[in-house]
């Protein structure tokens, strides 16, 4: 190709030969130096490019085969967000299908944080869209320092459809701010059976560290809420469900673009109690503003028909997280409504003991039906010159066993705890659940106390007196008892040995297949009581509300019949209230009043334990809000309105 | 009738330059289709553009280089005018100075001078052939420079940066002295940090940037980590037409225009990356043999530069893409969406069709 050039050379040269000043003989190997120091040059920028070339297939193959796997990872992290989808807590459904725990959802306004910097601004701006108080802000506050994370914090609850208008139109301003919709639990009956129910809460430092070393943490991601207290954290995880995942591709304003695969979550499943909430109503209504407890069990099942400790709360307080002052306000109530005295207060049983002492000593054979004594109001141990009064001073004269039981004879019983020994009540009465958790499905039970040598021992590092039997037998001393455990006990004398654990909740329905599964449906255990025997403490119990018992009054004209027996229980001390509160120290020192019963006493249907704190006497106090139960659950008939709460208590006082 | 119209159409365009063109601009319609979210509309746009760019490329084959010749100075002269109207009463767009409205329609002078300014340059090296002095390089070096400075200031660093690079190709090729380039190379490396005082605060970010793209990873450094993303998640066959996934998520800016690159490498891999090379390496050895077998020292060096301003619009691109250049504003020659970019490159390559078509018509 070289070879063309002269010619074409030539032919240029002529038509500009004109303008060329140095145009002279050396040009034509000028024009060859010239055009090979040209085409050399574009030798070199070929290699230039090449080489370029090369330098960018090597960059290539270092992203697209050595960095492969990485960079598609950071690709599909891009693309893909798992978002948890949270499932429907399980609803709580009373015996007659009444809801009284459901889910609804509202409005939330939230903030995310990382979003919006500096929070303080943000909210003052908000305030002036939609109501914010000075408690949401605390709220707020608190979850933002529990959480590390990037989550959205809610600002404001439960939003008004006119708050979520105003806050659209404005929603320009506030980028990082967004409308949630959210699934809320909520109590409909309010305090009702609120001490059965418990609540659920914001989940916590401590819960979350508590899932995650149960292995839990992932079905919870997503959940702001979990069971504190009560049915809501004893079934836990039947309610919660199963957590389930969407995983959505994002642009990259993080904006859902499509769903690429939806794991649909598994609603909790339904409990159904045992409960009556007709029932609790009425029980909380009858203790009216008196404190105490109640519980109500079906002898036949263990199914718990009531379980009341009063006073209660609302437990729709705790579910948006309780703002402090409401908190402080109910710990440091002197009536302590937090405290679930059925399950964990404990009294000493007092009285109601004397019917399972009763039967011990037919059972041990340490007395018969017709050993009587002369009682002459007090009772005398051994050489001793120590006196154990009976609660009516001169005595009762002659007494066997059923007179002991409907009277209340104190020295009966003294003799007869003597004869048996702290050992044979304890191995005998502790088949009846005394001293031990009864496995209620609530937790945070108490044990009680049934002594024993051994118990002393360990507890004390001191031997057993004699002395110390004598007032186990009137149910004081070392004696202490809830009302679960005394509720149980006489659901056990009822059912004649055939022990059923107690439980709150009958039936778990399972949220998918609506399949049943019965809770407890087998006696937990039997032991054998001699029909006799037991026929025998039962009439007494029987004419305990009859005319001349304890109970006679509050069982005046009851169309069936009752088995019961009253107590009252010393009250210790008042160390309870740190507050000196003089109105009430004579209040507080009174004695607290015992029911123990069951009707109707040939077919028992509901066996239960009262207890009203400070009340007085068992009968008086204690045994009218039987009545109530009674009459409801045999007869259907609703009490009286509760305006005569004032009236029985002063009506207590003897 | 027919084969002498087919014949008078084809007569100036060379059939190996013109089948890369094609199969390359409907690589491009193929990736843009993706890229656009599948936008029938942005498609037709782009075809338009591209039947204009092929129209005036048809017309650049059918002008003679001579022709060419005549037109160097003027075409120079108006361009280095309007810049300097640009300067004085341009349109701020951006935040930069670039359009000039003209009637209906803006203009955007610092385009005409990618090829207004190796015109120049070719017609001066021509007019003073085999005698060139040092003289004759330091006044190239202002016809280059000149025009350079206002597209920079304007700013924009990538039209700077092609214009200038197409203007030392017509420099090193015409034969610059290598003493003279070492001299530049010093020059220019001690003027570095003059420069750097000069550059706008973007520019700078944009350098930085690239240092350390993590520094501002929702930034600056966006573009460049997930372009870079966009291509090693491809791997070595890509993940298939319309699947790229970085692409058609928005996580890709400009993806039409300067970044289609990313699109393209993401769904068809190293694999389609080779393919691509292999395409601009045909054109750009076409290119350069067309300018080693021109038949005057105008047309070769202006072939030659074109040819290796088209490698610096591939190169640069690709090299900022994949994350080893700044990211300055240079399209995919034939790739990337846009009129503007189509039309000046397709302008090139009809140039280098005539220069070859011409040389034989006249041997003959």
């Amino acid at each position: 190709m070289l070879l063309r050039f002269p010619l074409k050379l030539g032919f240029f040269r002529r038509s500009r030969a004109g303008f060329r000043p140095h145009g002279r003989g050396v040009e034509m190997r000028d024009l060859m130096r010239d055009l090979q120091r040209f085409q050399m040059r574009l030798a070199i920028c070929a290699g230039g490019v090449l080489l370029m070339f090369f330098v960018l297939l090597l960059r290539f193959v270092y992203l697209q085969v050595v960095q492969h796997d990485y960079y598609l990872t950071l690709a599909e992290n891009n693309r893909i967000s798992v978002l948890p989808v949270i499932p429907n807590r399980g609803l709580i459904i009373d015996r007659n299908g009444v809801v009284i725990a459901h889910n609804y959802s509202a409005f939330t306004l939230e903030i995310t944080p990382k979003e919006v910097g500096e929070v303080d601004p943000v909210i003052d701006a908000l305030a002036g869209v939609v109501d914010i108080q000075p408690k949401d802000r605390k709220r707020f506050r608190k979850l933002l320092d529990e959480r590390h994370d990037l989550e959205s914090i809610p600002i404001r609850t439960r939003l008004t459809d006119e708050e979520v208008a105003r806050f659209s139109v404005n929603r320009y301003r506030f980028p990082g701010v967004q409308i949630n919709a959210r699934l809320f639990r909520h109590y409909p009956n309010g305090e009702v059976a609120s001490h059965v129910l418990g609540y659920i809460g914001r989940i916590s430092e401590r819960d979350k560290a508590r899932l995650e070393r149960d292995g839990l943490a992932a079905n919870y991601s997503g959940s702001d809420y979990i069971g504190k207290v009560g049915l809501e954290e004893k079934y836990e995880k039947e309610l919660h469900g199963v957590t389930g995942f969407e995983q959505v591709e994002t642009d990259a304003g993080g904006r859902a673009v499509r769903t690429l695969r939806r794991i649909l979550p598994v609603s909790g499943n339904n409990l159904h109690l045992a409960l009556d909430l007709r029932l609790q109503e009425i029980a909380e209504r009858v203790f009216g503003t008196r404190s105490g407890a109640l519980v109500a069990i079906e002898p036949s099942t263990g199914g718990v028909l009531a379980l009341v400790s009063r006073p209660g709360f609302d437990p729709n307080q705790f579910v948006e997280g309780i703002d402090s002052q409401n908190w402080e306000a109910l710990n440091t109530a002197s009536d302590k409504p937090l405290n679930n005295r059925a399950l964990q207060g404990v009294y000493p049983p007092g009285s109601t003991f004397k019917p399972f002492m009763a039967l011990a000593g037919l059972e041990l054979g340490k007395r018969t039906p017709e050993y009587t004594i002369s009682d002459p109001g007090y009772f005398i141990l051994g050489g001793a010159a120590h006196r154990f009064r009976d609660w009516k001073p001169g005595g009762h004269g002659m007494v066997n066993l059923h007179r002991s039981i409907v009277i209340s004879c104190d020295t009966y019983y003294y003799g007869l705890a003597q004869d048996l020994g702290i050992d044979n009540i304890h191995r005998f009465i502790g088949q009846f659940g005394f001293g031990k958790a009864t496995g209620i499905d609530i937790s945070g039970e108490s044990t009680g106390l049934l002594p024993s040598q051994e118990w002393k021992q360990k507890r004390f590092h001191q031997k057993w007196f004699g002395g110390d039997t004598i007032s186990v037998g009137i149910g004081q001393g070392y004696n202490l008892a809830t009302p679960m455990q005394l509720a149980y006990a006489t659901a056990i004398l009822a059912n004649n040995g055939v022990v059923y654990r107690p439980h709150l909740v009958r039936q778990v329905e399972d949220s998918q297949s609506g399949e049943r599964r019965t809770i407890e449906a087998e006696p937990f255990t039997t032991f054998t009581i001699k029909p006799d025997n037991l026929a025998r403490v039962r009439d007494a119990m029987i004419d305990v509300n009859k005319p001349g018992g304890t109970a006679a009054a509050a069982f005046a004209g009851a169309p069936y019949q009752v088995a019961g027996k009253t107590g009252t229980a010393q009250v210790i001390a008042m160390k309870q209230n740190e507050k000196y509160d003089e109105s009430r120290v004579l209040a507080q020192h009174r004695d607290h009043a015992l029911y123990i019963a069951y009707a109707p006493a040939d077919a028992p249907r509901v066996a239960l334990a009262i207890l009203v704190e400070n009340g007085g006497h068992g009968g008086a106090a204690a045994a009218p809000i039987a009545r109530a139960i009674f009459d409801f659950v045999l007869l259907g008939k609703e009490p009286k309105p509760p305006k005569d709460d004032s009236q029985a208590e002063e009506g207590d006082s003897d | 009738m027919i084969d002498r119209l087919i014949a008078f159409l084809t007569r100036h365009l060379d059939p190996f330059l013109g089948t890369v063109v094609v199969v390359l601009l409907s690589i491009g319609l193929v990736v843009l289709f993706s890229a656009s979210g599948e936008s029938f509309g942005r498609l037709g746009n782009q075809l338009a553009n591209i039947l204009v760019a092929l129209c005036v490329m048809w017309v650049a084959a059918n002008v003679a280089p001579q022709h060419l010749l005549r037109l160097a100075v003027p075409v120079y002269v108006v361009g280095l005018g309007l810049l300097i109207c640009v300067a004085l009463f341009g349109e701020v767009s951006n935040g930069a100075r670039r359009w000039l409205h003209v009637g209906v329609t803006r203009i955007q002078p610092s385009e005409v001078m990618k090829i207004g300014v190796p015109l120049m340059l070719a017609w001066y090296f021509d007019r003073y052939e085999a005698i060139l002095k040092f003289k004759d390089f330091v006044v190239g070096a202002v016809v280059l420079a000149v025009p350079v400075l206002l597209i920079a200031l304007q700013p924009d660093l990538g039209t700077a940066l092609l214009v200038s690079a197409a203007g030392f190709f017509v420099l090193f090729l015409a034969g610059l002295s290598w003493k003279f380039l070492g001299a530049m190379a010093v020059a220019g490396a001690a003027s570095l940090p003059v420069l750097w005082g000069m550059l706008h605060d973007y520019q700078r970010q944009r350098v930085l940037t690239l240092l350390d793209p993590e520094q501002d990873p929702l930034g600056r450094g966006y573009h460049t980590i997930q372009s870079t993303i966009a291509l090693g998640s491809g791997g070595v066959f890509g993940k298939g037409w319309l699947n790229g996934t970085q692409a058609r998520l928005d996580f890709l800016p400009e993806r039409t225009t300067d970044f289609i690159f990313a699109v393209y490498s993401e769904e068809f891999g190293l694999f389609g990356n080779m393919i691509l090379l292999v395409l601009f390496l045909l054109v750009i050895g076409r290119g350069l043999y067309i300018a080693a077998n021109a038949s005057t020292l105008f047309s070769r060096l202006l072939a030659g530069a074109i040819t290796l301003t088209f490698f610096t619009y591939a190169f640069v691109n690709m090299g900022m893409v994949s994350g080893i250049l700044p990211v300055v504003g240079v399209p995919l020659p034939l790739i990337s969406y846009g009129g503007t970019s189509a039309v000046t490159i397709l302008f090139g390559i009809g140039i280098l069709m005539s220069i070859h078509t011409h040389k034989r018509l006249v041997k003959t």
